[in-house]
């Protein structure tokens, strides 16, 4: 079965600064409401815990080879489930490529380290396109 | 308007050059600008200009250069002095 891999490093404190600059219109334009839910500290948002979404989002970008067509942030959610895997569910414009291209499962790992949160997401390609858009997969932040 | 788009793009991109040195059709991505940096231009031209980008213009062309932004800024406000 072929596969494709996208990968993303992205800097925490990026993540922090996009939050001082645009506050809620950052968050609400990239983080579904379930992501930032489930990235908030007692404190509040955590932006180390975005860092690991949004570059999960980015990785996924490059598994689906979006290039230049037009793909939301939004249309890619990171979901923990509870035994604390993530999971990467696809809409829209995400969705559509996924079906078009026979993508049946997206796989994600996603670390944080120094400051900096990376995500590898792998794709399996089934052999038929256009089937079923998937909602599927894994692992743990 | 192209003062306005380098205004956004200098403050936001966090490129390792000058903006002032990069041509119109210079592209951003080559020049350093992270996918997640461009969200932040993306939010910085509208507020600039009082736009809001719609998902169709999600893409990376629009936001590569000066001129593919300028581009998408006239789209979105016809009749806007260039």
């Amino acid at each position: 079965m072929p596969f494709r891999v996208g990968i993303d490093l992205v800097s925490v404190d990026s993540i922090g600064d996009s939050i001082g600059a645009h506050g809620d219109r950052y968050l609400l334009r990239v983080y579904t409401r379930r992501e930032l839910d489930e990235c908030r500290a007692a404190d509040g948002i955590d932006p180390e815990r975005l860092a690991t979404r949004f570059a999960a989002k980015e990785a996924a970008f490059k598994a689906l080879h979006v290039g230049d067509q037009a793909v939301a942030w939004l249309d890619v959610e990171t979901i923990r489930d509870p035994t604390g895997l993530v999971q990467l569910s696809l809409r829209g414009g995400a969705a559509d490529i996924a079906a078009r291209d026979g993508i049946s499962t997206l796989s994600v790992s996603v670390s944080v380290a120094r400051g900096h949160a990376m995500a590898i997401v792998i794709a399996e390609i089934s052999k038929t396109a256009d089937s079923e858009p998937m909602t599927q997969t894994i692992r743990r932040t | 308007m192209n003062e306005k788009i380098r205004t956004s793009i200098g403050d936001h991109a966090r490129l390792p050059i000058n903006i002032s040195d990069l041509a119109d059709d210079a592209d951003l991505y080559q020049a350093g600008m992270t996918s997640h940096a461009s969200v932040n231009v993306m939010l910085a031209l509208e507020d600039a200009f009082d736009i809001e980008f719609p998902d169709h213009m999600l893409k990376r062309s629009v936001f590569e250069s000066v001129a593919s932004i300028r581009a998408a800024l006239i789209e979105l406000q016809p009749g806007v002095r260039v």
